[in-house]
């Protein structure tokens, strides 16, 4: 065999997700920091913001600095995270209160773990988070009146 | 043991905020299919339909729970990122003590604008 | 040689190479490997200590999965190199670097001194509170075999810490007792003869214990014995909240059975012959 070159061992934007090696759930576990960071943002700002309307100020109605497109598709972005989050957190309170993990097993090759136990929870609730962002992004574009 | 006790209620302030929160996101994202408390029809935020809200007791109250919930749940969770840095103990406390500052400053900011929204809302219906 | 033994591939290791005395940082070095069906990752390192550089260092003893000595990261897994065949995962390319979140000793060898540390912490054994009854046993103690199964899955632990080179957390926290500690924990908390929990549940329970996990599952997934310490950690955390809110149900205290000789013998059952010495 001809002597290999150095391989290159970057995966490309595929490594960058992970190239596939981790599970869905450290996925889910990742973005559910990524969304609460950011609805956590949003909302410091949204208690700021809404306040003022104790002064009579009220920046987000018609005409206000905050009715523009680009802070409507941020608000839809809060509103995308949001049901990431508290779908995902529903199974997380589950799983993390040792509901939805099984019992303890004999462990016999190959090995099934609980991650299979919490898997069609984590499918049904993303299933719910699709179809509430449908539902939002719906309205989000103007379609419901 | 303390550790347990913060994230048994960061557990149900979650639970609290999956309704509270929903209820907010169905008014104001869904609100063109679900038209919930927005009486006056157009947007669910404009400023009609806004004071409408702040004039009912419902919506003062959870208001102000959910302002509450969400903020320890919040900067909680922001705290647990922070600290699995591996912070100096100093640090920790700092980061602690900012939170709680911060928390307590926004609720107060909070609370306060809840109850003087819905006296001017009150006086508005009066008048 | 046997037809088995034929080789079928020239595999790449690409293999971390680190020795404290004379290198800054770790670096990678490739060797070419002959594969034959059937060879181990581990047998690919022997392979090359015997013929390529006798000074590669790594940990191994009992070359069959039960030891828990040879755990590494092979193409970014953290598992056993001896229950890892390598053209199972390698087509011509194989990393094998030590495992990550610990320091490294030398090569692919990692220092698990602070993982053992905090197991012990743990108090990784049955804690009695009865001194007299351990001093001069009364009888054996019993468990059904429902008992057994609470706990017999975390059990077959081997300390390999793979799930603690898997942990998302542990990545960045260095306090963070990790998969294999933990499930250690919940397996004595669930241990009828134990009356340990609520000294444990002083460790589990703080900053930078079980609620540290979040879920991300990398510890089950990795686990080369099945333990699953991510349903231990979930138990774990479940046991500490309900002690929090004084919601357990009172353990009953663990049955004993007879001293030796006292127990009532099935009838069909012949007696012992006489003793001869």
């Amino acid at each position: 065999m001809a002597e290999l070159e150095r391989h290159d061992n970057r995966l490309g934007i595929w490594g960058w997700l992970g190239g596939g090696r981790w599970g869905v759930e450290r996925y889910a576990y990742i973005l559910h920091r990524l969304t609460g960071l950011g609805i956590l943002l949003y909302f410091l700002m949204h208690i700021v913001v809404t306040s003022l309307r104790a002064r009579g100020i009220y920046l987000w109605v018609e005409g206000g600095f905050f009715h523009r497109p680009i802070f409507k598709l941020g608000e839809f972005l809060v509103f995308a995270a949001f049901a990431y989050h508290a779908l995902n957190g529903v199974r997380l309170v589950l799983v993390e209160l040792g509901f939805a993990v099984g019992r303890p097993i004999d462990p016999v090759y190959p090995y099934k773990t609980s991650l299979n136990v919490q898997r069609p929870l984590l499918i049904a609730m993303m299933i719910l988070a699709a179809i509430f962002l449908a539902a939002g992004g719906y309205e989000f574009l103007g379609l419901a009146k | 043991m303390r550790e347990t006790k913060y994230w048994t209620w960061h557990m149900a302030a979650g639970v609290v905020i999956f309704f509270l929160l929903g209820l907010h996101m169905l008014i104001m994202h869904l609100g063109g299919t679900t038209h919930l408390f927005a009486p006056f029809g157009g947007e669910a935020v404009s400023k009609v339909n806004s004071v409408f809200r702040d004039g009912r007791l419902f919506f003062t109250v959870t208001y102000i729970l959910l302002l509450g919930v969400a903020l320890y749940h919040g900067l909680y969770g922001l705290r647990t990122i922070l600290f699995e840095l591996t912070l100096k103990p100093i640090v920790e406390k700092l980061v602690t003590f900012v939170f709680v500052v911060l928390g307590l400053g926004l609720f107060g900011l909070g609370t306060w604008a809840a109850i003087v929204v819905h006296a001017i809302a009150k006086t508005g219906a009066r008048g | 040689m046997p037809e088995s033994a034929k080789t079928v591939r020239e595999i790449s290791f690409h293999v971390t190479r680190y020795n404290p005395e004379n290198d800054r940082a770790p670096y990678i070095k490739t060797y070419t490997v002959p594969v034959h069906e059937g060879m181990t990752v581990l047998d690919g390192l022997h392979y090359i200590k015997e013929n390529l550089d006798p000074s590669l260092a790594w940990r191994y003893s009992c070359r069959m999965g039960v030891c828990g000595s040879c755990g590494m990261l092979l193409n970014g897994h953290p598992t056993l190199a001896c229950n890892t065949q390598i053209l199972h995962i390698a087509n011509a390319d194989l990393t094998v670097a030590p495992l990550p979140n610990f320091e490294i000793i030398r090569d692919l060898v990692p220092d698990l001194a602070i993982m053992f540390d905090k197991h012990r912490s743990l108090k990784p054994y049955v804690v009695r509170t009865d001194e007299a009854e351990i001093n001069d046993p009364a009888g054996e103690f019993y468990q059904s075999p429902e008992d057994l199964e609470a706990y017999l899955q975390y059990t077959y632990c081997i300390k390999c810490a793979c799930c603690m080179a898997a942990c998302p957390t542990l990545a960045t926290d260095a306090r963070y007792l990790g998969p294999m500690p933990l499930a250690a924990a919940q397996r004595y908390n669930e241990d009828t003869r134990d009356d340990g929990r609520r000294e444990r549940n002083r460790q589990t329970g703080r900053a930078y214990g079980a609620f540290r996990c979040h879920y991300a599952g990398e510890c089950s997934r990795a686990c080369p014995k099945g333990v699953d310490p991510a349903k231990a950690i979930q138990h774990l955390k479940r046991r500490l909240v309900l002690d929090y809110l004084h919601l357990s149900r009172r353990k009953k205290p663990c049955a004993k059975l007879h001293g030796p000789g006292q127990g009532k013998p099935l009838p069909n059952i012949p007696a012992a012959p006489a003793k001869t010495a």
